[in-house]
């Protein structure tokens, strides 16, 4: 007689990794992780080595060499003597510029248009229905162009300004030409100077003490313009009754600026035709308006799109009970509707922002000297490190996009409803 | 741009091992055709016609190394490449040969793994202004927007001339030379500039090629010439000793009417006779038949024909040889000798 073991003291059998449904997914998971690593270290590996056959083992020294090429708009301080990293760097900022311009104006023209497009007057929301299908439904590059061409054959020529042919705008301030638009720039006559970080390295910058100096000053009067809200707020929720409080608010946010910039010594700097082209003010680039424009239009018509899909989706009896409360159209608008439609438009709308700033890619099509155009354009031509330039390219525009996402869905989570 | 670089990079990693074994001759042998990368379209140099039919004084290249490989000038599948993704299309093996006004220089030839087998044309960066600019030396451009094709050794150039001479400018990177052009002639930018060979080749194809001037400056040595990957030596001698039978064969006498008699009847001049294949085995040194060179100047004669043909004072471009005359007229274009 032979005594049946007891199936809970029966010890693991390899073979339960397969049979035993307690342990098969886990296998199968396991595996397939083991295969997916191996594949792309496989990938990894022979790129790596048929590089090196090729006599390009993947190294960054290149980086640290001087770049021998100029850049058009730099916002930092950058000669044909820095290095492929700090110019790449320049063409990182030009990257942001634009995103940061492009995400604003394309933000309020959406909003705008998708609010527009569900009024009840019939023209209106046919023609916003007309520029969405326009601008959603043809290439964005086409839109650059477009834009970019236009600003060239039909503006007037720098040297038509000197033969009168061509006159200086808002009281001789602001030119535009087929080369860009030259408006005053902010001068200080008795400035704070720069402060340099980081010494003489390739990722330098200097901060302008002036503009920090206004900043506090501006943060410090809304601050203190939200005590004086809480403050009416208090004193509403007590009496009844509202102080007045506006002109304290602005009066508290103004003034000191004001105060501030007139000991700076503030002043504007025009820009006047010296030469070839004009010198001072703020130069905005051909390449950069067409850019900014057509990125703008082009995205607006998507963000839109999800304003108006946001704002339909908010129950009809919410707007009804709103207007049987006698709220005005516009109040209701502000306070019952956006708030809930909001956490409905944000998440798309972050993608939208994530696209503009992936879209902004095609700047070389103009010729703006953006990321693709610095470090994966020239850098990578002259140095013929092609794996590498695009690889940190890949690997900038994704922190780039993930910063964005993070933001925004930060701001997303303190917009949505708080459920409890 | 990113894209084709980076697919490039990918194509370059995947089959570098595969093409360094084989080698290159054997290749294009198989395939029946040569893979020539060229311009995207420059008039003269290389310009497809309404047919697609490419002609020019890079593709006359093409077309030499064809016929000495195949013994058909007409074997060749031309690649349009841009500044930027030519050294990609050759790296990758997606070409096999790069006649595309390349200028030679060290890093090129040394750091980027390529084999300049000669020089087809001597050249140099210039500058192009409209006469209405009242512009007569590049030195008066202080302050200038300047339309520059990227992708190319004008853009260091430009930088360290303006740097060396102490005055600023405003570059404007573009693309390829048909969207500088219209840049240019909008007045977007106050002066082009690309090598000397390219601006005369640009100003051809103006409404008005009489309202702009090609400044007196040339501001760089820029030898172009057609180049091939490192490691597979005799792929880049058949192309080295292609352009130089071109070249010899100017110096010689040799053209498309004569050689087809040459050929056939040996000569008093031996070299003649080495060139041709009627004497000696020069192309069986080289892996491919004794009549190897007389194919490659029957397609579309010696390198003076060719350059008369394309880009010579007759052309619209009117280039004058200058210093691309053969040494025997004082200028620089002097092949080793064939023996």
């Amino acid at each position: 007689m032979t005594a049946i073991p007891d199936p809970s003291k029966q010890g693991f059998k390899f073979s339960q990794l397969l049979y035993d449904t307690r342990y098969r997914s886990m296998t199968i998971q396991i595996v397939s992780l083991i295969a997916i690593l191996l594949f792309f270290g496989w990938l990894i590996s022979n790129t790596a080595a048929n590089l090196a056959t090729l006599g390009k083992p993947i190294q960054f020294k290149f980086l640290g060499e001087p770049s021998n090429y100029d850049i058009n708009q730099r916002l930092l301080d950058y000669t044909s003597r820095d290095t492929h990293l700090r110019a790449g760097l320049m063409g990182l900022i030009n990257t942001l510029v634009l995103a940061l311009m492009g995400c604003v104006t394309a933000t309020i023209l959406g909003v705008a248009i998708g609010v527009l497009r569900l009024s009840k007057n019939w023209l209106v929301a046919r023609v916003m229905t007309l520029y969405i299908e326009l601008f959603r439904n043809i290439p964005v590059l086409l839109w650059i162009i477009i834009v970019f061409s236009i600003m060239i054959e039909t503006m007037p020529r720098p040297n038509q300004f000197r033969s009168g042919e061509a006159a200086m705008k808002l009281f001789d301030s602001v030119a535009i030409t087929n080369r860009g638009v030259y408006i005053p720039e902010p001068l200080f006559n008795g400035g704070l100077g720069d402060i340099f970080l980081l010494g003489e390295s390739s990722l330098r910058f200097g901060l302008s003490l002036d503009l920090i100096a206004i900043l506090i000053v501006l943060f410090v009067g809304l601050f203190i313009s939200k005590k004086i809200k809480t403050n009416a707020d208090f004193i509403q929720n007590e009496t009844g009754v509202r102080p007045t409080t506006w002109w304290k608010r602005l009066s508290i946010v103004i003034l000191p600026i004001v105060i501030t910039l007139w000991a700076l010594g503030f002043h504007l700097g025009y820009p006047e035709l010296k030469g070839f082209n004009f010198k001072g003010g703020i130069y905005l680039r051909n390449s950069l308006i067409a850019l900014w424009i057509a990125l703008s239009l082009y995205t607006a018509a998507f963000i839109a799109e999800n304003v108006r899909s946001g704002i339909q989706a908010v129950a009809k009896g919410q707007s009804e009970a709103a207007y049987a409360l006698g709220i005005s159209p516009g109040r209701t608008m502000s306070l019952i509707i956006l708030p809930q439609a909001l956490r409905i438009i944000i998440p798309p709308v972050i993608s939208q922002f994530l696209n503009l700033t992936k879209n902004s890619s095609l700047a070389i099509a103009v010729g703006y000297m953006d990321l693709t155009g610095t470090l994966m354009g020239i850098t990578l031509n002259q140095t013929g490190r092609e794996l590498e330039t695009v690889l940190m390219g890949m690997a900038i525009y994704l922190i780039i996009s993930l910063a964005i996402s993070t933001v925004m869905n930060w701001y997303n989570n303190s917009v949505k409803l708080v459920e409890r | 741009m990113k894209k084709s670089a980076f697919f490039g990079t990918i194509a370059a990693a995947t089959f570098a091992a595969g093409f360094a074994a084989a080698g290159t001759l054997e290749d294009v042998q198989a395939a029946g055709e040569l893979k020539c990368g060229v311009t995207t379209g420059l008039a003269g140099f290389a310009l497809a016609d309404a047919n697609g039919v490419w002609d020019g004084f890079d593709v006359a290249v093409c077309r030499a190394v064809a016929a000495a490989v195949l013994g058909d000038g007409n074997a060749v599948k031309f690649v349009p490449t841009t500044g930027k993704t030519r050294f990609t299309a050759l790296a990758s093996g997606e070409i096999d040969l790069l006649a595309r006004n390349t200028t030679w220089t060290f890093s090129r030839d040394v750091d980027l793994k390529f084999e300049f087998v000669g020089v087809n044309y001597y050249d140099g960066q210039g500058f192009m202004a409209p006469k209405a600019l009242g512009v007569s030396s590049a030195k008066d451009l202080d302050g200038a927007t300047v339309c520059i094709q990227t992708g190319t050794t004008t853009e260091l150039n430009l930088a360290d001339f303006f740097r060396s001479n102490n005055i600023s400018y405003e570059p404007v990177p573009i693309e390829t030379n048909a969207e500088a052009q219209a840049q240019y002639l909008a007045g977007a930018c106050d002066v082009f500039t690309t090598d000397a060979s390219g601006l005369a080749s640009t100003r051809a194809t103006f409404e008005n090629p009489d309202d702009h001037i090609v400044l007196p400056e040339i501001v760089s040595k820029e030898p172009l010439g057609p180049l091939v990957r490192h490691g597979d030596n005799n792929w880049g001698d058949i192309a080295r000793w292609t352009l130089n039978a071109l070249i010899t064969a100017e110096e010689l006498g040799v053209t498309s009417a004569n050689v087809a008699e040459h050929t056939a009847n040996a000569g008093n001049n031996p070299e003649v006779n080495r060139l041709l294949g009627t004497e000696g085995d020069l192309g069986g040194m080289l892996g491919l038949d004794k009549q190897w060179a007389s194919r490659a100047i029957a397609v579309n004669g010696n390198y003076g024909e060719i350059f008369e043909k394309n880009i010579g004072v007759n052309t619209p471009i009117g280039i004058a040889r200058g210093l691309n005359a053969s040494w025997t007229n004082g200028g620089l274009i002097y092949s080793a000798p064939f023996r």
